[in-house]
């Protein structure tokens, strides 16, 4: 059968990032194309491209061998190219219904609700979804708003879906309810782009793989040519992954307590609910769970960006939500944060203004209320050395800097206090694998220095790599404890849907 | 009394509410607007030289609509294409309106022209009460009457009007779903501008039918306010610009029944008011009563990575 | 075909220089239409404004006296500038400062011409802070929008002005005019070479020197620049932004104050009716010109100052309303954010679907 859609040699550059270097596949009618490669190989960017959302420096794409360029979103919708986003584009203040009717097609200016809502309505019968049309978007889960997205593309007729990482906000057996959906539109003809970089998903699923890597296809391969040991050695490569020695004599001195912690966010709504937990001197604690499970929640409320509304978190045997000790806790505390460009950095502002921002009224750093600029320029190169981060010439904004080292500038400036805490979100989100070993190395040192971590990921894989424990996370509860050297993924997965473990140790 | 006190209201606030409701259109599609006041008083001059030299009010009006479409325009393309400061293209476009406006109204200074007058609804204006201050005005009061309704439909019940406050809300999704961002937003952006110019036309060619320097006075700021207050939604929009008009009718009332009261301080009370709403609707905002387009204020470039 | 828009790498710096300069050009351009439409020989009107403004030393006097309030305020908006706070409410606070120090002026009798100074500095100072802190605070506390506040504060100062000096601050002795009476000799500042040019200048110039060091070498510049970075950042960080956003705005409208005590003080002598024709507005394209630098601002401020000086004498020439100077600087406005768009962009022409 004639490819349905054919890249080719496609490159496109940021300012200072070459996202994609020279990528090329092809996908044939009522195929399952899987994109594979680590995070920041560039696959979301391709898919960006493929959409029209970006425009490509060079290279073609033909679609029934036509070739075609692509000015906006609205010539590759025409081409019937659909695309479920990492993240949504969706409006939260809208209802389910709103932002399906926004998606259609052929509307007319002047429509009928009732006629739409009903068309609507079958189609959300028919995948047996559980979607209440009137309902604002911010109430559902992200898993749901994922199934609005899915309904948006299925509406126009799309034939060709590509889902970016769609597996990321779900339990693996909603994950297979998914994969059932996208069988059902295979035998109906349509094409899929699938992106993920976890192996099991990719083996189940696929008709074709793509490797990228670095902004390249590396390579294309058929059902059949592969299995996972091949793909991983082609998505990882050369990059080795070095083995870690666990710690596995845990003191036993409690450097946090977490008592029955809450916090409501503005909505009302509960995001972290009678919360428990123990961090022990020296370890690194896991916490498993799907994106938007109440992950961001804690980590805000142990950094103090929010406040609980109910609960305790005690150290040294304080108080730290009420009592006055909760600013100087709040500055020992180190947070690598999920987003890092919106509040892990000042992105107008130096690598030497970044580095003390959390410590620019230190002796070190000022004398009185004036900065003692020149201490805090040797600080910044110590920094950049010991850290190995390739910054521009001095005084460049570090907005110029790429993720990696923006990464490196935040992990620098988190761990020279010598913590006694860590709070890491998702912390090699989006960087290399070279990058991401640095972290995962930085935090196995800090701990065999007696530093605690809060480590919280969404690649199982990561988790137990490094994990002392794992705690699991549904719906802002702490779902139970497992010990990453005896279960398996699974079961854990098992636990990231809402059931309670065996070992259950948190749930009362 | 009451009586003439509500239809002091209607008058004073009609005004202020088309300058709301441009500036809710604005707002819905993530623009603001802080050139409302410039707006108005270009729309003030138009309407006025426009009618004055046809000596026919329809020609005042549509000359006001398409002088602040057009001075709008200016702001849509700074702020929609080059994605420039919404708050500093704002100001821009108030000083500029300031000051073309003092320029080419010089000559007009002192002339005068027929205005609008009252048209009875035949039966209804005979109403108790409230029959003389809804039924008994003229034609642009019951424009403004229409427009809160069919902005409200065009919001609710059409596919622009969805498009439209997706862009508010977030350009990315309308974007994916094929709506052209710019375009819209532009248009949403200049159409918005023309109806401030057809509150400030009402200002020469209704409340006074003279021109005078500056004749805005504020208004265009009090309606800035009033976009929240009205939690962006027309209906409530009516609501607001009538409180404003309540304010300044008794102020004017009182200055007329001599009190002792300086007229400086009576004048103070309407921008004093705006603050204190201003501040009550901000406390309800946060209280989930209403929402803020999400991306207000923030200009959209598809290929910026967040 | 199709134009699309993609980000400089790094914007370049002479580009960025030049915009500024670039933009006043291309708004004299536009502006010159605007003079020709109203009967008036922009050629001629330009080389007017030149000779008044800078060709004698009488007329530099003046630019500088112009310049003088410019700089105060532009420096006071610019400092919430860094912290992405809008205080378009310079104008009022300029009034506020005037009242305060007129009423030190005319009401303590201190005697000694020192302490009567600074007693009027202060009192413009804290007034014109606290006038601008109202905004602060509900902006701190509760997020009101400080444009909005500011602004409207405008027409409530100017009217609380208007209230004095027609009201109970009436000059008994003034033919019934609304001013106040002559400030005494001790609440006035020193006037040099004959001319009106007085030491508010050089407190205007000392000011800016003060917030260069302040926003640049100290603590408190520090946090304000983290803040206006990224204030989520300057949070997580641990800085206290809600009390950094009030005394940013205090500080503003206070420097801002003290114009309008330099103006009463210096120049005026008494409280009349409007002290500031729009110093405050154009303080707000003075610090958007300048950018980040205090230095800019005294150079922009002076640049101001020769527009104003310029605009008097095309009035008194050719019966120009002296708000035309407001539509000249809209059209800076305009043209500086379009080039900034130029400065961060290129454009370039692609294929469309339907060329293919």
């Amino acid at each position: 059968m004639p490819d349905f859609l054919k890249i080719e040699h496609i490159r496109k550059t940021f300012p200072g990032v070459i996202a994609l270097d020279d990528v090329s596949f092809s996908v044939a009618p009522g195929e399952i194309h899987t994109l594979l490669g680590e995070n920041g190989a560039g696959k979301s960017t391709l898919m960006n491209v493929l959409t029209g959302l970006y425009h490509p420096d060079s290279g073609e794409i033909r679609i029934d061998g036509r070739r075609l360029s692509f000015t906006s979103p609205r010539d590759s919708l025409a081409c019937g190219i659909g695309m479920v986003h990492q993240h949504f584009m969706l409006v939260p203040a809208h209802s389910v219904f709103e932002n399906i009717l926004l998606a259609l097609d052929n509307l007319p200016n002047l429509f009928s609700r009732k006629k739409y809502r009903a068309r609507i309505k079958q189609l959300i019968d028919e995948f047996q979804l559980d979607l209440d049309l009137d309902s604002p978007v911010w109430k559902l889960s992200i898993g749901a708003q994922q199934w609005i997205e899915l309904i948006k593309l299925l509406l126009r007729d799309c034939r060709l879906l590509i889902l970016d990482e769609p597996t990321a906000v779900l339990t693996p057996q909603e994950a297979e309810r998914l994969f059932k959906v996208l069988r059902q539109l295979k035998k109906q003809g349509k094409s899929i782009i699938f992106i993920s970089h976890k192996m099991r998903e990719v083996m189940e699923i696929s008709d074709q793989v793509t490797i990228l890597k670095k902004g390249r296809s590396i390579a294309s391969l058929t059902r059949g040519e592969y299995d996972e040991r091949k793909l991983a050695a082609l998505m990882i490569g050369a990059d080795k992954i070095p083995e870690w020695q666990k710690n596995l004599q845990l003191s036993t001195q409690i450097s946090l307590d977490i008592q029955q912690l809450s916090v409501r966010n503005d909505r009302g709504l509960s995001d972290l609910e009678d919360f428990s937990l123990q961090l022990i001197k020296g370890e690194i604690l896991g916490i498993a769970g799907v994106a938007g499970n109440g992950q961001k929640a804690l980590a805000e409320v142990l950094t103090g960006l929010r406040k609980a509304s109910h609960g305790r978190i005690m150290a040294n045997g304080e108080d730290l939500n009420n009592s006055s000790a909760r600013h100087s806790y709040i500055a020992g505390i180190a947070h690598i944060p999920e987003d890092r460009k919106t509040i892990g950095i000042a992105p107008d502002m130096s690598i030497d203004d970044n580095l003390i921002m959390k410590s620019f009224k230190n002796s070190a750093f000022a004398r009185g209320i004036f900065q003692d600029k020149k201490s805090i320029r040797r600080n910044a190169q110590e920094k950049i050395a010991q850290f190995a981060i390739k910054s521009g010439p001095e005084g460049t904004p570090v907005r110029y800097l790429s993720g990696g080292n923006i990464q490196k500038v935040i992990i620098a400036r988190e761990l020279s206090e010598k913590p006694a805490v860590l709070v890491a979100l998702y912390p090699t989100r989006g960087l290399d694998i070279g990058s991401a070993e640095y972290v995962h190395k930085v935090i196995a040192d800090g701990a065999a220095q007696g530093m605690s971590t809060i480590l919280i990921a969404e690649d199982l894989d990561e988790l137990l790599k490094l994990s002392d424990r794992i705690a699991v996370m549904f719906r802002g509860r702490l779902i139970g404890f497992v010990d990453p050297q005896n279960s398996s993924r699974e079961e854990i997965g098992l636990m990231m849907s809402g059931e309670t473990g065996e070992n259950d140790g948190g749930e009362a | 009394m009451l009586e003439i006190l509500l239809d002091a209201t209607v008058r004073a606030g009609t005004p202020i509410l088309f300058a709301t409701l441009g500036a809710i259109i604005n707002e819905r599609a993530g623009i603001i607007n802080l050139g409302i006041e410039g707006l108005m008083l270009i729309g003030a001059l138009a309407g006025f030289a426009a009618t004055h030299s046809s000596g026919s009010l329809l020609v005042g009006v549509s000359a006001a609509f398409v002088a602040a479409f057009a001075a709008g325009s200016i702001h849509a393309f700074i702020t929609v294409q080059l994605r420039g400061n919404q708050i500093v293209s704002g100001l821009a476009l108030t000083m500029f309106g300031i000051g073309i406006t003092a320029l080419f109204g010089k000559q007009l200074v002192g002339l005068t022209i027929d205005g609008f007058e009252r048209v009875a609804v035949p039966g209804l204006s005979q109403l108790p009460v409230v029959g003389k201050a809804i039924f008994n005005q003229n034609l642009l009061i019951y424009l403004s009457f229409f427009l809160v309704a069919a902005i409200w439909l065009f919001f609710y019940r059409t596919r622009w009007g969805l498009a439209v406050r997706t862009l508010g809300e977030n350009p990315a999704a309308a974007d994916t779903c094929g709506v052209p961002v710019n375009l819209y937003r532009f248009l949403a952006v200049t159409s918005g501008s023309g109806l401030v110019g057809i509150g400030g036309a009402y200002l020469s060619l209704a409340s006074t039918p003279m021109w005078i320097e500056n004749m805005s006075a504020g208004r265009g700021w009090i309606a800035v306010a009033l976009v929240i207050f009205a939690g962006w939604s027309s209906p409530k929009a009516l609501l607001g610009a009538y409180l404003f008009g309540g304010i300044t009718a008794m102020q004017l009332r009182f200055q007329a029944l001599g009190t002792t009261v300086s007229a400086h301080i009576l004048q103070m009370l309407p921008y004093f008011f705006t603050i204190i709403v201003l501040v009550i609707s901000t406390l309800r905002l946060q209280k989930g009563a209403s929402q803020q387009p999400e991306s207000l204020g923030l200009p959209y470039d598809r290929e910026d990575r967040k | 075909m199709k134009l699309v828009t993609e980000r400089r790498e790094i914007s370049s710096p002479l580009l960025r220089f030049s915009a500024p300069l670039i933009s006043i050009g291309f708004a004299l351009f536009v502006a010159g239409f605007l003079l020709l439409a109203s009967g008036v020989n922009p050629l001629e009107a330009y080389r007017e404004i030149l000779i008044e403004s800078l060709g004698s030393l009488y007329g530099l006097s003046e630019t500088l006296v112009k310049t003088t309030p410019l700089i105060f305020a532009g420096l006071g908006v610019s400092l919430a500038f860094r912290m992405q706070i809008w205080n378009i409410g310079a104008e009022g606070q300029i009034y506020i400062g005037a009242m305060a120090a007129s009423g030190v002026a005319l009401f303590s009798g201190i005697e000694s011409h020192g302490l009567m100074l600074l007693t009027m500095f202060l009192a413009a100072f804290t007034c014109g802070g606290l006038w601008a802190g109202v905004a602060g605070f509900l902006r701190a506390r509760w997020q009101v929008n400080e444009v909005i506040v500011t602004l409207l504060m405008n027409y409530i100062a100017i009217l609380l002005v208007d209230y004095l000096i027609y009201g109970p601050w009436k000059d008994p002795k003034g033919f019934n005019f609304p001013l106040t009476a002559q400030f005494s000799d001790t609440a006035r500042l020193a006037e040099y070479f004959d001319t009106r040019l007085h030491s508010g200048f050089f407190l205007a110039v000392f000011v800016a020197l003060l917030l260069y060091l302040f926003m640049e070498r100290t603590i408190w510049g520090y946090q304000i620049k983290v803040i206006g970075s990224n204030p989520k950042a300057a949070r997580y960080a641990g800085m206290k932004t809600g009390m950094a956003i009030f005394m940013v705005l205090f500080l503003s409208g206070a420097i801002a104050g003290v114009a309008g005590f330099s103006e009463v003080a210096g120049l005026q002598h008494r409280l009349q009716h409007g002290i500031s024709p729009g110093y405050g507005y154009t303080a707000i394209i003075i610090a958007w010109l300048a950018k980040r630098s205090a230095g800019g601002v005294v150079i922009v401020a002076f640049l101001m100052g020769v527009l104003l000086v310029g605009g008097d004498s095309l009035q008194l020439l050719w019966q120009l309303p002296v708000a035309f100077v407001y539509a000249f600087q809209g059209l800076i406005l305009f043209f500086l954010l379009a080039s900034d768009f130029f400065i961060l962009y290129r454009v370039k022409l692609i294929k469309g679907a339907a060329d293919a």
